[in-house]
């Protein structure tokens, strides 16, 4: 394999799949990226066994071929190369990689490509096709609430699923661990409607949401009940689905909550922010006194003292006292565009709703907190 | 005191009776009770002013056993066998026969081919332990217990509180513990820890034996080395390579150069060469961890019987918790391989929890990556940084189930506040 292309070409080809590879690895071929020249294009492919990323790039080739090379030190290379420069790769010596632009010269050794392991994606029956803001606005409003406990594995990720019962049929997206969940639903596109529930680990997430940054273009998703692919022209990201099932969410979000609130969004997140500061590390409990007309949020901590703010807000029920996670409060308040937050509450140990007072795209889910 | 002086006896003397706890002035001739005959005396001159005791059930787990099957009472008894192979209790009569504790299975066998052996049934033991604690924490709120059937007393300060001094107490104590429970136990009464335990396994069995501060030293000073808390094995070599062979030896060094030799343990042999230990009984603390072990009868190797032996010790963990009222924020695996070498793996939870399944999970994720070829004796699991039971496992938006057992309890709670505790109480379901 022998090849020219351009420091910045690679270089941001080299960005998207290098953060796929683990910093630490047992295997060591998985620390390497494939690349693979023929007919103009080189082709860069990075994995971790669960997520692939290939993505093919315009190249002035040479000799054709392919060798894999350690993905991160790669990326550094290329990242420290004066901008503009033109590099050179040759893998046709014995084990190693040569990449000569200007007047450096380095010398990387490689894996045999046979070792890469290939992530085949296999049939996958279902298709359709997510504009860039539709999957942005899934995976915002939903992945703050994705669990990073390991033994609840199937909540380590979002799921995906329609629910043909509404009319039209939505293409939902859920995530929680367990103190507080989000949904967020879209008009399903045409094609997802017999698509199996999937859960979405969270690294595919997090590597899915840069690559749409990154290229702004439609995505089109195919997926089988263990696979997933997003396609976005030159990219392609294919990913396993975790196998689990995720609990039954409907029936932990209330449906008859009586208290209505609305506060100023923006006045409500400055003050959990300011009263916040007092409350412990642990926890962050911050407590809410809501009466008609204000609501009073305050903290106490045994090391720091106490703090107290008055909010205004529409409210008619019964006075009620509740407690929340301050950070959580945050996480929802800054995903409310509109303005204006609703809470819809039971009581001070029931789970809470709170939405965007107008959009109904989105439903959050908290668990209150003892007081 | 109010006890009688009897005529023609020692004046320096005191004695007890330790059948029918008669107490008196001086010390009998006949070496027999004045007022019902029996030989079973405790007789010395700082009887009523000794308030440490160590009390140590006589070979608790075969004394049990013959207690539950009275044929067994003339029969040389061993507790022990499994795979293991060692004797963990030995009833007096094997005894005669040389058998000791810790002794191979078959050694023991070949001293005392008649033996009847038993397996341990722990459960039993502790239940039966429970019950002497109880009875020792009806005479003193100091009670520290060291194991199962063993644990220090200090009766100082109770003499107005029963009306006796703490050695007749301690008898009313050891007669309680035989009468009720049907096990027998010696004492040791002293004026501090170290030399209550000593003095404890002077006289076994059904012993009471006294040491006091005028003799401790020269009691002490012809005893091996081996006798003082804390020396083992490897330093009784050292200490007797020094030329320390008896405790007496000892006395010559200044605590200083003691010290310097031996560390901390220098300062311990220094004091407790002259019968001084300041060491307090210290009452069992609050419960700081709950957990369940166990040592296999073979070394087990194999995920799948560690795990499913796992499984069984989880729901234990999970009944004492409940049954204590706990929940537990970390779990921590324990696994012992064949040459001992102990390792712990712990994970603390988001939330804290008292259920079976979840330390089942947990304590999987941490039984994976040892799984490695080697073979473990023992395995446990535990949890600590212990909640209210009422704080454990918070309704979880993950758990639909978990919500409407909350919303369950919280309405129970309502109508039990509003009419009354037993307005709804929990049945059976309809067979």
């Amino acid at each position: 394999m022998k090849l020219t292309i351009e420091r910045a070409a690679l270089l941001k080809s080299l960005n998207h799949v290098q953060s796929v590879v683990e910093r630490r690895n047992t295997i060591p071929i998985l620390s390497n990226v494939l690349l693979e020249a023929a007919d103009g294009k080189l082709s860069l492919t990075a994995t971790d066994m669960d997520i692939a990323v290939v993505e093919k790039v315009d190249a002035e080739i040479e000799t054709a071929g392919a060798t894999t090379a350690p993905a991160h030190t790669l990326y550094d290379i290329v990242r420290k190369l004066p901008d503009g420069a033109q590099v050179n790769l040759d893998a046709t010596g014995e084990g190693q990689l040569v990449l000569q632009a200007g007047r450096s010269r380095f010398t990387l050794q490689t894996l045999a490509t046979d070792d890469f392991p290939v992530m085949t994606g296999g049939d996958m029956p279902h298709e359709f096709t997510l504009t860039s803001s539709e999957a942005k606005l899934l995976i915002d409003r939903t992945r703050f609430a994705i669990s990073t406990e390991e033994t609840r594995y199937y909540l380590n990720g979002i799921y995906m699923h329609v629910n043909a019962d509404a009319s039209p049929a939505v293409l939902r997206a859920v995530a929680t661990d367990g103190h507080r969940l989000a949904r967020v639903e879209i008009a399903a596109p045409d094609g997802a409607s017999g698509m199996p529930g999937v859960i979405v680990p969270r690294k595919t997430v997090q590597e899915l949401r840069k690559l749409i940054d990154e290229t702004d273009s439609e995505i089109q998703v195919a997926l089988s009940e263990t696979k997933v692919r997003y396609s976005f022209g030159n990219i392609i990201l294919t990913s396993k689905l975790i196998d689990g099932t995720f609990p039954d969410y409907e029936r932990v979000i209330p449906s008859n909550n009586d208290k209505l609130m609305q506060a100023d969004v923006k006045s409500f997140a400055e003050a959990v922010d300011r009263v916040s500061t007092i409350s412990t590390e642990k926890g962050r409990l911050i407590k809410i006194s809501i009466a008609p007309g204000s609501m009073t949020l305050s903290a106490s901590s045994q090391d720091h003292g106490t703090a107290r703010e008055e909010v205004a807000i529409d409210y008619s029920a019964e006075t009620i006292e509740i407690g929340f996670n301050s950070r959580y409060l945050l996480d929802i308040a800054s995903l409310i565009e509109s303005g204006s937050a609703e809470f819809v509450m039971a009581d001070p140990s029931s789970p809470t709703i709170v939405r965007d007072a107008e959009d109904a795209s989105a439903l959050y889910v908290l668990m209150p907190m003892r007081v | 005191m109010g006890y009688r002086r009897a005529l023609n006896d020692h004046p320096d003397l005191h004695s007890l009776c330790r059948d029918c706890l008669h107490l008196w002035a001086g010390a009998p001739g006949d070496g027999r009770c004045p007022r019902c005959g029996s030989p079973r005396l405790a007789i010395h001159d700082e009887l009523p002013s000794l308030s440490l005791a160590h009390i140590d059930c006589d070979s608790f787990y075969a004394t049990v056993e013959k207690r539950d099957d009275p044929s067994l009472r003339d029969k040389p008894v061993i507790i022990g066998g499994g795979h293991r192979g060692v004797v963990s209790a030995a009833c007096y009569v094997a005894r005669v026969y040389g058998v000791r504790s810790a002794m191979p299975m078959y050694k023991a066998l070949d001293l005392c081919p008649d033996a009847v052996v038993i397996r341990p049934n722990m459960e039993k033991y502790a239940a039966v332990g429970q019950e002497i604690r109880k009875l020792m924490r009806a005479v003193t709120p100091l009670v520290e217990p060291l194991s199962i059937d063993e644990a220090f007393l200090d009766l100082a300060g109770t003499e107005r509180l029963h009306g006796t001094p703490p050695a007749q107490t301690l008898a009313g104590l050891i007669r309680r513990i035989e009468n009720r429970i049907g096990v027998s136990a010696s004492v040791g009464l002293s004026y501090n820890k170290f030399l209550a335990k000593v003095a404890s396994d002077l006289e076994k069995p059904r012993g009471f034996a006294i040491i006091g501060q005028k003799e401790a030293q020269t009691f002490l000073a012809d005893k091996p080395v081996n006798m003082i808390w804390g020396v083992g094995k490897a330093l009784e070599k050292k200490l007797n390579q020094n030329g320390f062979q008896v405790i007496g030896d000892l006395l010559r060094e200044d605590e200083h150069s003691l010290i310097k030799r031996y560390g901390v343990m220098g300062r311990r042999l220094y004091r407790f060469a002259r019968g001084q230990d300041s060491r307090k009984v210290e009452p069992e603390s609050e419960t700081k961890s709950i957990s369940v072990e166990y040592t296999f009868d073979t070394d087990i190797d194999s995920f799948e019987i560690l795990a499913a032996e796992l499984s069984k010790m989880c729901d234990k963990l999970s009944a004492r918790m409940q049954k204590k009222g706990y929940g537990a924020r970390t779990v921590t695996l324990k696994l012992k391989d064949r040459d001992f070498h102990l390792i712990t793996r712990s994970k603390t939870l988001p939330d804290p929890t008292q259920r079976a399944e979840i330390f089942f999970n947990i304590g999987l994720d941490l039984l994976k990556p040892e799984i490695n070829g080697t073979a473990y004796r023992l395995m446990g699991i535990g949890g600590s940084e212990l909640v209210e039971a009422s704080e454990a496992d918070p309704p979880s938006l993950a758990n639909p189930d978990s919500l409407r057992k909350a919303h369950l309890d919280k309405t129970i709670t309502e109508i039990r506040e509003k009419l009354g505790p037993s307005a709804l109480v929990k049945g059976f379901p309809p067979q």
